[in-house]
């Protein structure tokens, strides 16, 4: 029945990466983004919290301690609040693991799931997003094309995570452009193979210690046994859903974030002889993103508990993608706001928070639970 | 656990719920919202066809006691399907008023027995004070002589307040000692001294009765008071009758999301006879602004719903829910009340009409962000609970 409250495992999982995102992830998060910075220590030390090694079969190498979609929201909505950028970056692998996870071949697992189970960072993600001003995931143009025994892939990615140093990188390409999501195929491809070109950085916005790289393929050949599911494919829907129920949940980590902070500096900062957070104008704006990211939650929760129930998440993993991108851009907007002049400097986090918000709207793929 | 599912015997009940709905309350609502004062009652047969649909209810509940949600839960769940067929056509129907919540939270077992039966309106708004509620002029003063409380003051807008049979009045022992003062008594309509003086004309929640009442040197038994008349200077006082709203708020709150997503419901099926479709599987370059105006809606209606479905599950467990109640009445009340505008327009000309019920459901739910503390106040709420300021540190 219906019911709203952490369970033991997954409070104990909730204090224990939020402690890490205190610990680790807040102290260095302004000069990682000050300088573009990915600490690479870092990469191995959220290795060791285990998100790969936790979903993977003993028989591969794993923890086998089961995947949920709903307790990865939790766990990456804590790791988002202590800086989204460096939690993506460090779950980038995860987005090539869970396709395979999902779809692999029983070959494909044996071949490419103890890679996610070792003792250091293994570096792989994936390539979905394309640099168009009107990209739509489900309208992708990089295209797959079946060639006897190989597969040839031709296009540009953009928004790669960590691509120049991935050894892998899953790619997602149609045999069909046009043809909707049942012709999306999911494609490991060696990024030292003939043919792919890995870009110089992307400068974004936000998301700024996040190594993001364009990546072009011009008929780059690899073998078939790289498609993801072989004959099978893969089920893109349900991938794509997966990813916005884990985005959502780092949406919601990086709002409350922002509301937590306006919160106390609201309550300290004088102004007409009483904290600002005595006038209604402010009180209200905290008070809204309060509510916004309490829904945004239950929204994010609910897409992941179907998916974590293998129904059609379509629906709901749409409506809480498109939600919580627009409430956490308002989240922090106003964040920004209740700090006045101040909230505009590069030295309390709200300014940072709202240029990392606003990628909420764009990101498909780039988080996947 | 996080956990969205519903229990079977619960979408049961709202199927029957949904399906009175579309071939009583709809049939009949245009009528009583035409004719808010001069409508007929039901007739014999409706009534019976009334009292039938609830036995089958309460039957359908007894059947499977395990099978269902905790009440809070079911409760709200249920009260989106009522107020999803129509909000206020039941409601005398139903024989139950928030003055029955207030009963329900503190009586004696004698209370209980005195009251349990009474079909009970709340009293609070005065013409002077809505929202100020710990500015009320009512008072009540005891003639230790004969054991009674004397009631005098003027309430309006009192829901139901001409159909029930008794009303939860809060009324002051000591206007000098403010809030602690506001005390609940439940003052039975045949006492002499409590008289109906009007019947308010409204924009929408038609078929509900609002009644003005005084009551002049009206007097009650000395039980009549709900909890004690000590006056205690401390918090608890105020506390115990504002916990009620904890408890009343995520109802109300889903009153607005069943109207609202009559609405909606109705707006897509019209679309969807003109030939629009709802995919949920596009980009924004390649929605339409209709397309997107109803994920919109939807997203928040949603949220909403879920909103109080929290605030409904805390209360179940016996937690103290006020920041999460007042948050779901906020969202509920404003989310649907803009739902329901966006959905007359585009519903062009004929969503105007009052050939449809739309119009009607647009009217009927503006009540909902005034009513049960209006969406400023609870947001209010929501910023003092946040900010763990008093009333004192933000006004």
């Amino acid at each position: 029945m219906a019911e709203f409250t952490l369970d033991e495992e997954q409070q104990q999982i909730q204090d224990m990466m939020r402690k890490f995102a205190q610990n680790e992830l807040r102290q260095i998060a302004r000069d990682c983004d000050e300088e573009d910075k990915l600490p690479p220590e870092l990469l191995n030390k959220v290795w060791e919290l285990g998100f790969t090694h936790n979903a993977i079969e003993e028989k591969y190498g794993g923890y086998e301690l089961g995947r949920s979609a709903v307790t990865s929201a939790i766990a990456v909505e804590e790791l988002a609040w202590g800086d989204v950028s460096l939690a993506i970056a460090c779950l980038a692998p995860m987005t090539m693991m869970v396709p395979i996870l999902e779809f692999g071949t029983d070959e494909q697992k044996e071949e490419w799931l103890p890679k996610f189970c070792g003792e250091s960072f293994y570096a792989a993600t994936s390539a979905l997003m394309e640099p168009r001003v009107t990209f739509d995931p489900v309208a992708l143009q990089t295209t797959v094309e079946m060639s006897g025994d190989s597969l040839i892939l031709n296009g540009k990615k953009c928004m790669v995570p960590l691509a120049d140093q991935a050894e892998q990188i899953l790619v997602y390409a149609t045999t069909a452009k046009g043809a909707g999501p049942a012709s999306v195929e999911a494609i490991i491809v060696d990024r030292d193979t003939p043919g792919l070109e890995v870009g110089q950085r992307e400068k974004n916005m936000g998301l700024k210690p996040l190594p993001l790289f364009p990546v072009t393929f011009t008929n780059c050949e690899v073998p078939k046994d790289r498609r993801v599911g072989g004959d099978r494919g893969i089920n893109y829907m349900r991938l794509l859903n997966l990813s916005r129920a884990n985005l959502c949940a780092m949406a919601v980590g990086v709002a409350r974030a922002s509301n937590e902070y306006a919160i106390g500096y609201a309550k300290e900062r004088v102004a007409f002889g009483e904290p600002i957070a005595s006038r209604q104008a402010i009180a209200f704006m905290l008070a809204e993103s309060a509510i916004e990211v309490d829904g945004m939650r239950l929204l994010a929760w609910r897409a992941a508990w179907r998916l974590d129930r293998h129904e059609d998440a379509t629906r709901d993993a749409a409506l809480a993608k498109m939600y919580c991108a627009e409430q956490a851009m308002k989240v922090v907007d106003y964040g920004v706001q209740i700090l006045g002049g101040h909230g505009y400097i590069r030295e309390h986090p709200v300014e940072m928070w709202f240029r990392n918000g606003r990628g909420f709207a764009t990101m498909e793929g780039l988080a996947i639970g | 656990m996080i956990d969205f599912e519903i229990a079977p015997l619960t979408k049961e009940i709202v199927q029957t719920i949904e399906t009175f709905g579309r071939s009583f309350s709809r049939k009949k609502a245009r009528y009583y919202d035409e004719y808010e004062h001069e409508h007929e009652g039901l007739k014999p047969d409706e009534i019976k066809a009334v009292q039938e649909y609830q036995l089958g209810i309460l039957k359908k509940m007894q059947e499977s006691k395990k099978d269902r949600e905790k009440p809070s839960l079911s409760g709200v769940i249920t009260g989106e399907a009522r107020s999803w067929g129509d909000q206020a056509l039941l409601s005398g129907a139903v024989r139950m008023g928030l003055g029955n919540a207030a009963i329900n939270a503190v009586a004696t077992d004698d209370q209980k027995k005195r009251f349990g039966r009474l079909f009970a309106a709340m009293a609070i708004t005065e013409p002077c004070c809505g929202s100020d509620t710990a500015s009320i002029q009512t008072t009540a003063k005891l003639d230790e002589a004969t054991n009674e409380w004397i009631i005098n003051g003027e309430k309006i807008f009192v829901t139901s307040g001409h159909k029930c049979e008794a009303v939860v009045v809060w009324a002051s022992l000591d206007r000098s000692k403010g809030r602690p003062a506001i005390k609940s008594f439940v003052v039975e309509k045949t006492r002499p001294g409590c008289t109906v003086t009007k019947l308010e004309k409204k924009l929408g929640i038609r078929a509900s009765d609002t009644a003005a009442i005084v009551l002049e040197d009206c007097r009650i038994p000395y039980d009549n008071i709900l909890g004690t008349p000590e006056i205690q200077e401390k918090k608890g006082g105020f506390r115990g009758v504002m916990a009620t709203f904890d408890a009343t708020r995520p109802g109300v709150a889903a009153s607005a999301v069943g109207i609202a997503k009559a609405a909606l419901d109705f707006t897509k099926e019209k679309l969807e006879a003109e030939g629009y479709t709802f995919p949920y599987d596009r980009g924004i370059h390649s929605l339409s602004a209709v397309q997107r105006d109803m994920m919109d809606m939807e997203a928040n209606l949603d949220t909403a719903r879920l909103l109080i479905w929290r605030a409904a599950a805390l209360m179940d467990q016996r937690q103290r829910n006020s920041k999460e109640a007042s948050m779901a009445k906020a969202k509920a009340g404003r989310s649907a009340t803009l739902v329901c505008q966006k959905c007359v327009l585009l519903m062009g000309p004929l969503g105007y009409s009052r050939e449809w019920l739309l119009e009607k459901w647009m009217r009927d739910c503006k009540i909902t962000d005034l009513y049960e503390g209006t969406g400023q106040i609870n947001t209010l709420i929501v910023a003092r609970q946040i900010l763990g300021f008093s009333r004192d540190q933000l006004k």
